[in-house]
């Protein structure tokens, strides 16, 4: 570090009033030991297949101790440790029935049938020989922020536990369209049946007009093959609607003049309501927020801070986030860098310097179409507290004067107290 | 200049595989070979796609308890994984989601035979017969209270079987307006 550096450096402490720190640390014991010894040796040779840093190691989906099966479950991406927009695939969340299936390329087949005139199957091969189109799209799953239906709120919250059954990945496929057009749809038609070729044959619903419009079937994410948790080699991709019906695995698609009905828009992916009714095909996900960094178990120091966080929106692009450094009295508009695509996730940043004084932070996210998230009293206006689905209201950090975060939402009045362990067997569920 | 003879030549190739609008890949499918491909065959809500076979509740206790009682419970409750039978008919706000089962939750009697023929048991999906499935399903129900197992489950009976919880049901606004035709079964 030449000494033009040493003093810019020290320019910006000054600034962020760090500079006590620095000003006794540039003495010996302040440069590490270890940091020349790479330059004595050779490093790791040329290898054909890439791993991350020995040092990275530890950044790792989460999967709830208290799953009885991780056959079903979730695991969560590790927000609180990425950067970006993009999710790298290993670490894109996990939602599964019955385990990932193990399906040989060689053998895959996609049929096309019902409500036809010329019932189609397609291998991997001839879907890759359609016009393809690549899209960067968020997939998130229908249970995400389930923690937040606990109340009171859980202390050790993370914004990983809070928020991360999201992912947000480059999918490439054919224009689902494409091949309905190339299979002739039939009149009548107004649903497609999708089904998995995993372990639970995992069916759903899903109109026929929506597949038209901008549904994909995807074989690749993030430039390379589908990732087996994501549904190698074929899965479906609906944009902005929640995750579960995005069907992986994909081996068939039957068309029919009514929806299925099956088990997993019924027992589940149905959101109890404040009235007490319950709505079924809620598919589109509302805007949701979360600060990734100052966030939930974290530790910060005095001074210059990026607040970082990720914003998004199944009614099309994040038009608009706010952050408040004051529990909620003022709000301030967040820079989105780079700029939003539809139906993607954007980084959100605020510059912020930390007095050490203690406070709530907190964002909330506003779409194309004027939809804003609620605060956790609106949110329970519309929905109920026993329902497991669909949450997306405002998270709050609340950090203290020794710098640690932690969950900064509010406890609620009036909430049965055994809903405490949101939703067995749920998506979101950690139990 | 050789870019835009290219790109005629591209489209007038495009336009002759593209007759009728198709890109002729993929291979036609008689029915019979769809019907190979379709292990697990959806049922419909209304029905449609029940195969032939019954099963009465004494049968569907056996298999229970030889299937399903593992994991489920000894009579649907208490067992490490998802509870099948549950009260009140149908769920309250006050009822914790871990209670949601198939007597106060689910809305279509169709859909436990569509889904236990396909995922269950858990780690054995596709063991049982369409009859055992019917028995199975017959027993559940009248475990929950839904029907009294005075006739065995079939294509007609199971059909006509109303659940608690379907009076509970609706559509979401947000999706009814997009898709003004929908209407739930
Ligand atoms: C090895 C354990 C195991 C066995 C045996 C088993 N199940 Fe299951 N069952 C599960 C699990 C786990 C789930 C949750 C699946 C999911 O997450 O989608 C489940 C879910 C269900 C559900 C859905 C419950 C709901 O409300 O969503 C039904 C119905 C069901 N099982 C019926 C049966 C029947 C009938 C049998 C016997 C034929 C059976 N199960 C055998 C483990 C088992």
């Amino acid at each position: 570090m030449n000494r033009r550096k040493i003093l810019q450096l020290l320019g910006k402490s000054v600034a962020a009033g760090a500079f006590f720190k620095l000003s006794t640390g540039l003495a010996q014991g302040k440069i590490p030991q270890g940091a020349t010894e790479p330059m004595k040796t050779l490093g790791i040779p040329l290898r054909e297949y890439g791993e991350r840093s020995e040092f990275e190691q530890k950044v790792i989906r989460y999967i709830s101790p208290n799953l009885r099966s991780r056959h079903t479950g979730a695991s969560f991406t590790p927000l609180d440790q990425l950067e970006g927009v993009i999710t790298p695939s290993s670490l894109h969340f996990e939602r599964h029935h019955s385990g990932v299936p193990n399906v040989n390329p060689a053998e895959y087949r996609l049929v096309v049938h019902g409500l036809v005139s010329r019932p189609l199957i397609f291998t991997l091969q001839d879907l890759k020989r359609f016009p393809s189109i690549t899209r960067t799209y968020f997939i998130e799953c229908a249970g995400n922020g389930q923690n937040g239906y606990r109340n009171p709120p859980d202390m050790t919250l993370t914004a990983t536990r809070s928020r991360g059954l999201v992912s947000t990945s480059s999918w490439t496929g054919v224009p689902l369209s494409i091949l309905l057009k190339e299979a002739g749809i039939k009149e009548g038609a107004r649903w497609l049946i999708p089904e998995s070729q995993d372990a639970a044959a995992y069916i759903r619903s899903l109109p026929l007009e929506k597949a038209l419009e901008d549904v994909l079937v995807a074989y690749a994410q993030n430039g390379e093959a589908i990732r087996p948790e994501q549904g190698y080699p074929v899965r479906l991709v609906v944009p902005g609607w929640e995750g579960s019906i995005q069907v992986k695995w994909l081996r068939r698609i039957e068309l029919t003049d009514t929806p299925v009905m099956s088990k997993d828009e019924t027992s589940e992916y149905t959101d109890v309501m404040a009235d007490g009714k319950i709505w079924a095909f809620t598919w589109l996900m509302e805007p949701q927020s979360i600060i990734t960094y100052p966030s939930g178990l974290q530790q910060i120091e005095r001074g210059f801070h990026e607040i970082r966080g990720l914003a998004w929106s199944g009614f099309g692009r994040v038009r608009r986030v706010e952050v408040s450094l004051d529990g909620g009295r003022n709000w301030k508009r967040a820079a989105l860098e780079p700029a939003p695509d539809p139906l993607s996730a954007v980084r959100f940043k605020v510059n912020w310097a930390w007095d050490g004084r203690e406070t709530v932070i907190m964002s909330r996210a506003t779409d194309e179409k004027g939809n804003t998230q609620p605060t956790q009293e609106e949110f329970f206006t519309r929905w109920a507290r026993n329902n497991r689905y669909h949450y997306n209201a405002i998270q709050a950090w609340r950090i203290g004067a020794d710098g640690r975060v932690v969950n900064g939402d509010r406890t609620l009045a009036g909430a049965p107290a055994q809903l405490g362990a949101a939703g067995r067997g749920g998506c979101g569920g950690e139990s | 200049m050789r870019h835009q003879w290219l790109s005629v030549a591209v489209l007038a190739l495009s336009a002759l595989v593209l007759a009728q609008g198709r890109y002729q890949i993929g291979t036609p499918l008689t029915e019979q070979e769809v019907q190979q491909w379709n292990i697990r065959p959806s049922i419909l809500a209304n029905g449609v796609g029940l195969p032939p076979g019954q099963g009465t509740v004494d049968e569907g206790a056996k298999v229970y308890t030889a299937h399903c009682a593992s994991c489920h419970g000894a009579t649907g409750e208490g067992g490490a994984f998802t509870r099948l039978v549950s009260e009140p008919f149908p769920i309250t706000l006050e009822v914790d989601s871990v209670d949601f089962a198939v007597g106060n939750y689910w809305p279509y009697a169709t859909t436990l035979f569509d889904y236990t023929r396909r995922a269950m048991p858990f780690a054995t999906p596709g063991i049982l017969s369409d009859s055992e499935v019917y028995a199975v399903v017959a027993y559940i129900l009248y475990q929950n209270g839904v029907t009294d197992g005075s006739e065995p489950m079939n294509a007609q009976t199971l059909p006509r079987v109303q659940m608690p919880a379907r009076t509970l049901l609706q559509l979401d606004p947000g999706t009814q307006k997009r898709f003004p035709w929908l209407k739930l079964p």
